[in-house]
Formats: structure tokens, C-alpha cells, sequence
């Protein structure tokens, strides 16, 4: 590159979030923040319950957010995010997009009834789960988004996690949604599209973006975007998104040859795991991202 | 054999102690430890419970409420929201009679979020039929819980254990940990008499129409009355075998000559103690009521402590809206039927919401306030607004 010349990046330069909020070093869910508001833009509502980013927000009387912030009680995300789109609808607000933004013990297990309820009605909201696949605000407890074999405080390394993560996606997905996606901040140009495309669809929108926390995970913080990055590259987590509940599409294919294995060594949550355990991780991905692609070329022909 | 614990983990031996056989919890700020220690010990055999980590508070009383019902000794602990989300099965416990325990951490309310102290999450809970100890040290927590089991399981009513946010909770202190052999004594194995049985099948909690509804209301009430007398009777036996006792339902601290009895309870009981001290040896006759337990509420204890007293300030760090201090107000009204001339002007303070710090300085400017009024002004005198 010349030097002397700007360096011109492809992400919008508008921000909704500020500096100066506080988040621990490394940690991917203010970074998720700031990407999708840069792509939902200023008419946006955020409702948020109980979770890390009631910290990240900042005490009274600062907001790290230039959009209004309605916090909410923990298991109530979907229903307030219905709440104040039920008000904008009677005062004629089209216009305002309304994002319900929470974490994964709120939207995986205390929220779920609210979520399934208000997708059930197809609520014209967003709702974009944060995922760093445990109740991190409370000090690193299991979530049933914990993944099988991690290491957390009630499930310690002599009992790690016993059961696989809850499959969010298939659960919503199976509510015919108009869109569900998945992202991670590794990718914000197919975080943004995702998050542009949700805002342009009308009904209940879920975007899932996994939010690597390098002390949940035992991680050094500067490994956020490498292990997201990873994540897909494994196909740990693939980056897909599911229109009106039957048509799948990868939007960042895994890639062949990157064993799961180098997403596990990064994070010493999983540090007790012997190589048996890897080889059961690997099966399992592979398993599940097989299965994926069959639901890719289904849904070609559908 | 002594340990140094924090608040927090006094719980969880206080359940390991009572031997508690299945636990479900969820967990919030401040009450993890609580529930960490227990996963742990658990984890590690020491304690053979099942614990079954639930997804939501609401499901985690459900959970106690079922497991008690089928005959195992149920234990749980939260805090605030999670209190307040087990709402609905707060009621459903006590209506169903189930001897469960558990301990709440006392954190206000959102909104604004605060993760700091004060009473109002258990308070109102005042009306479920659940027995409320307010505990000043770990000490008291830990015998308070297995006191508890030992109470609930005779008057068949739930018992729930209460230590202020961070000022108990996070604070660490020596412990006395009892014995497991002479707790065993103590707390013999639960024999539940109603419970589930696959030999005798009986329906629970079944419809209930007016004939009967009010019965059973009735022989609640009577069993609160009844717990008085338990109470005082369980803390005997407790000092008789660990040679620690809370006085029952309240405790008088330097009483006998007071012209000024100030009423506190959990840690700023603690705090008004040390400064009836300092004030003592200042030549100024007060004294102070801790009170321990609020439901059911030690009425003749009151009365007794202040009866012909010449003034009595009340601090509440907790709020009934559009009444007053929670505590003062029920002061005030168990003292309505004594003579008048035996009935002491009560002084509501209301200080400390949110986890405001309450100090020596505090209860200092609370006495002095008494002292110079002759009788209350307002209703609530707030301390430390910033208006
Ligand atoms: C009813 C209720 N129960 C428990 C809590 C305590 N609590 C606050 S945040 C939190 C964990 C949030 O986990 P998650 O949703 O995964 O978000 P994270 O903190 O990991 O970002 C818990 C358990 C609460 N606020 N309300
Ligand atoms: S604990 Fe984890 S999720 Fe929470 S702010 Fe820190 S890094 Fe982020
Ligand atoms: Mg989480």
C-alpha cells in the first residue's frame, strides 16, 4: 500500500455505540453490538435483559449506545421487544426497527418462553442473541448453550458438560420464521448483510452470533477474532442463514482440513480433554455440518 | 472446627450439614457461591444430593416443591429477581405445607439494575406463608439454616434464610462448623408424612372448592402461631447442643434500662449493637431489638421490648410505597393495643435502600434525631436523600 494513502475500510463509518464502555479486553459482544447497529442504523430500539451487556452499557447516568436502551427483566426479552413494537405500530411508527439483544442463558433458557411466544406470533422484532455459551454476568455458570466437554463453575473439568448445545437455530427455525441466521464478528461483512437482510424482512428475524469472552472461555483476550474465525473455518460453527423456515444457505463455507482441534487448544476451558474427546468433537461436527449441507441442497429443490 | 467463610458459603454448609437431598437453583449475583460450593461438593461426593441445575427460578421452587413432596429434603438459594420470579410457587409451597429452605440474598430491585443490599425482594414476600429469619453473621446463617429444617419440618411451613448483599454475603469470618454426628442428632432425617407414595396414591393439590379452601387457610395461620413457640424451642435445643443461641425470634441487646430502644435487623443489627456501645459508654440509656425473625412476627416480643419505653426508632432499609418502613409499620401496629400511656412514639427511618452504606455515623444521626424530637413529624424520616 502507498504510503500516505488512506486506508479506505468497506464498513460504514456511522457509529451508534461509544468508547468508553466496559467490557473486559477481547470481548466479542460489544464489537456484535457496534457492527449491527452500524448496519440497523440510528432508528433503532435496543431491549435488553439481564446479561453482560447490562454492564457493557455503562451505569447511570452513561450509555454506551446512541440508540434508546430499554433494559428488561431477564427472562422477558421477547416480550418487551413485542411491548414497545405494539406501541410504534399504534403511533405509526413503521420505520423504527426494534431488536431484541440478548445473551444465550436469557434466550436459550429463561427467555425461551417469551421467544418461542413472540416468534409464534410472528412479532415484527429482531432478536440477535449474543452467544458466549454460558451465564457470564453471574461468574461463568453453564447454559444449555455450554457446549459438550467445556469446562465452567458448576460443570467443573472432574464433570465437565455432559450434553451437546441446544440447537437454537433448528429450534426457531422449526417456528417458520421469515429469517434466522448465524454470524460471528470474524466476519462483518456477512455479519452487516445478515443483519441488513433481517432489517428489510417483516415478522420475527433471529440472528445468532457466537461472542467469544476470553475469560469465560480461559483465553487470551487478543485470540476474539482467531476463535471466531476458527469457529467457522472448523465448522464448529457454520455461518448459514435459513429463509422463511426451509431454505438454507452457507454464506461462509467451512474449510477443508482445519481440525476442530485447533478451535478447542485456543480456549483452556477445554484443556482437561483427552484426545478421545477430541476425536468425539470432531464426529460430531463433522456429523452436524453434513447434515447441513443436505439441508442446503434440499432446500434447492423445495 | 473453624473456617474462615464468606456469608455465602455458611449456606452451603449450613445444607451440607442438614444433609439436604436435592437441590435446584439457578444462579444470580450475589448468591453464586452458594450454589458453586454446593455443585462442587456435590461434585466431590462429599454431599449426596442431586442437584439439578434448572433454567430458571421459577422452575428451580418448582422443582423444591416437587421433590419435597416426594419425600426428600429440598434446598434452594437466590436473590431479587429470582426471588421475586418464584412468586407464584412461593404460595404454592406454603398452601402445599412443604417444610422447604431456602436462602435469598437481600438485593433491591430493578430498575435501574443494583446488585446491592436492601430488604424489599423478601419483604414482599411477607404474604406467601414462609417464615423469614433475618441473620447479622455467617455464624447465624449457617445454624439459622439447619435451626430452619428443624423448625419447617415440625410446623410443616417453609423457611427462608436471609443475609444482606456483599455486607454478609461476600464478607468472610470465622465459623464455627458443628459437628456432622451431633447436627445428625439434631436434625434427624425427614420423614415426611404427606408425601408422594407409589403404595398409597393419593392426589395433591387438587381442586378446592369453597367448603374446604378456607380450612385449610385457617390451620395455616394457626401453624405460624404455632411456629412461635417452636422457634424459641428449637433455639434452646440449638444452644444446649452447639452452645449458640439467637434468642428465638428477636433479641434484646442492653434493653433493660433504655429510654431509647432503636430496632434493626441483619447487618445493620450488627452495626447498631457497636454503636449502643459507644453511646452507653457515653452515659445515654439505649438499647436495641434485633429482630431476628418477621414472620411470624414476634408481636409479644415487641411488646415486651418496648412497653413503656420512652421512644423508639425503627430503621428500615426497605419500603411498602404509599405506607412507610416495613418493619415500623408493623411495630406500630402490634403496639396500637397496649395502653397509651404505656406506647412509645415510633420513629420511622428509612435509610440504606440499594445498598447505601449504613453506618455508625448513620445510626448515630438516627439517635440523635430521636433524641431532639418529641414525637415523629412524618411518617417516614429519610435518611441521606439528596433531594
Ligand atoms: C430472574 C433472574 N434470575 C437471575 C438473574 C441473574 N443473572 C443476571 S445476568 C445472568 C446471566 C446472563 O447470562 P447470559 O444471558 O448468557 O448473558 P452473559 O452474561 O453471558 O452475557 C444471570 C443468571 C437475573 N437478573 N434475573
Ligand atoms: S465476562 Fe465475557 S462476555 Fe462478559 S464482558 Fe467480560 S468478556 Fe464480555
Ligand atoms: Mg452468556
Amino acid at each position: 500500500m502507498d504510503r500516505g494513502q488512506a486506508l479506505k475500510t468497506t464498513i460504514p463509518e456511522e457509529d451508534y455505540m461509544t468508547s468508553g464502555h466496559i467490557a473486559c479486553p477481547g470481548c466479542a459482544a460489544p464489537i456484535a453490538m457496534r457492527y449491527c447497529l452500524k448496519a440497523l442504523g440510528e432508528k433503532t430500539i435496543m431491549v435488553v435483559p439481564a446479561c453482560c451487556w447490562t454492564i457493557i452499557a455503562g451505569p447511570f447516568p452513561y450509555s454506551s449506545l446512541k440508540v434508546p436502551l430499554l433494559h428488561t427483566a431477564f427472562e422477558t426479552t421477547a416480550a418487551a421487544a413485542s411491548g414497545v413494537r405494539a406501541t410504534l405500530d399504534i403511533k405509526g411508527d413503521a420505520e423504527t426497527t426494534v431488536v431484541g439483544w440478548a445473551g444465550d442463558g436469557g434466550t436459550f433458557d429463561i427467555g425461551i418462553q417469551a421467544l418461542s411466544g413472540a416468534v409464534e406470533r410472528n412479532e415484527n422484532i429482531i432478536y440477535i442473541c449474543y452467544d458466549n455459551e454460558a451465564y457470564m454476568n453471574t461468574g461463568i455458570q453453564r447454559s444449555s448453550a455450554t457446549p459438550w466437554g467445556a469446562w465452567t463453575t458448576t460443570t467443573p473439568a472432574e464433570r465437565p458438560e455432559d450434553k451437546p448445545k441446544k440447537d437454537i437455530i433448528e429450534i426457531l427455525v422449526a417456528h417458520q420464521i421469515p429469517y434466522t441466521a448465524t454470524a460471528t464478528v470474524a466476519y462483518p461483512h456477512d455479519l452487516m448483510a445478515k443483519v441488513k437482510k433481517a432489517k428489510g424482512i417483516k415478522g420475527s428475524r433471529f440472528i445468532h452470533i457466537l461472542s467469544p469472552c476470553p475469560p469465560g472461555w480461559r483465553m487470551s483476550d487478543e485470540l476474539t477474532i482467531k476463535a471466531s474465525r476458527l469457529a467457522v473455518q472448523t465448522g464448529i460453527f457454520p455461518l448459514y442463514e435459513v429463509e422463511k423456515g426451509r431454505k438454507y444457505t452457507i454464506t461462509v463455507p467451512r474449510k477443508q482440513g482445519v481440525p476442530v482441534a485447533e478451535y478447542l487448544k485456543l480456549q483452556r476451558r477445554f484443556a482437561h480433554l483427552k484426545p478421545e474427546d477430541y476425536d468425539i468433537i470432531q464426529k460430531n461436527v463433522d456429523r452436524a455440518y453434513e447434515r447441513l449441507l443436505r439441508k442446503t441442497k434440499q432446500s434447492e429443490i423445495l | 472446627m473453624k473456617k474462615i467463610l464468606m456469608g455465602n458459603h455458611a449456606v452451603s454448609y449450613g445444607a451440607l450439614l442438614s444433609r439436604v437431598e436435592v437441590i435446584a437453583a439457578y444462579p444470580i449475583t450475589p448468591q453464586t457461591q452458594v450454589v458453586e460450593k454446593l455443585s462442587e461438593m456435590c461434585a466431590q461426593g462429599k454431599l449426596k444430593a442431586r442437584y439439578i441445575n434448572v433454567e430458571s427460578e421459577h422452575s428451580a421452587m418448582a422443582a423444591c416443591i416437587a421433590a419435597e413432596q416426594a419425600g426428600a429434603r429440598a434446598f434452594t438459594a437466590t436473590s431479587s429477581h429470582g426471588l421475586t420470579l418464584m412468586h407464584e410457587l412461593l404460595h404454592w409451597a406454603a398452601g402445599a405445607r412443604l417444610p422447604i429452605v431456602m436462602a435469598n440474598i437481600n438485593r433491591s430491585m430493578a430498575p435501574g439494575w443494583s446488585i446491592w443490599t436492601d430488604q424489599n425482594d423478601s419483604l414482599s414476600q411477607r404474604d406467601t406463608g414462609w417464615l423469614q429469619i433475618y441473620c447479622e453473621s455467617s455464624q447465624e446463617v449457617l445454624d439459622s439454616i439447619i435451626q430452619a429444617y428443624k423448625i419447617a419440618e415440625q410446623v410443616l411451613l417453609p423457611v427462608m434464610v436471609l443475609l444482606d448483599a456483599f455486607f454478609l454475603s461476600h464478607t468472610y469470618e470465622p465459623v464455627d462448623i458443628p459437628d456432622q454426628g451431633l447436627v445428625d442428632q439434631f436434625l434427624p432425617k425427614l420423614d415426611y408424612a404427606y408425601k408422594i407414595d407409589i403404595k398409597d396414591p393419593c392426589s395433591f393439590g387438587s381442586l378446592l372448592p369453597p367448603e374446604y379452601y378456607l380450612e385449610l387457610r385457617y390451620k395455616m395461620q394457626k401453624a405460624m402461631e404455632e411456629a412461635h413457640d417452636v422457634i424459641i424451642q428449637v433455639d434452646k435445643e440449638y444452644q444446649q447442643m452447639f452452645g449458640r443461641s439467637y434468642g428465638g425470634l428477636v433479641e434484646e441487646y442492653r434493653t433493660e434500662d433504655a429510654e431509647l430502644v432503636l430496632v434493626a435487623s441483619s447487618t445493620a443489627a450488627s452495626t447498631s449493637r457497636m454503636v449502643v456501645d459507644q453511646l452507653r459508654d457515653e452515659g445515654m440509656k439505649v438499647g436495641m431489638l434485633k429482630m431476628r425473625f418477621f414472620r411470624p412476627f414476634p408481636t409479644q416480643e415487641v411488646i415486651n421490648a418496648l412497653k413503656g419505653v420512652k421512644k423508639v426508632a425503627v430503621i428500615d432499609r426497605n419500603i411498602s410505597y404509599g405506607q412507610g418502613g416495613i418493619f415500623c409499620e408493623e411495630i406500630r401496629s402490634v403496639l396500637y393495643n397496649i395502653d397509651q400511656h404505656e406506647r412509645p412514639p415510633v420513629f420511622g427511618y428509612i435509610a440504606g435502600l440499594g445498598g447505601r452504606d449504613i453506618t455508625p455515623t448513620t445510626i448515630r444521626e438516627i439517635l440523635s434525631h430521636t433524641l431532639k424530637e418529641d414525637k415523629p413529624k412524618e411518617n417516614i424520616i429519610w435518611i441521606g436523600v439528596k433531594r
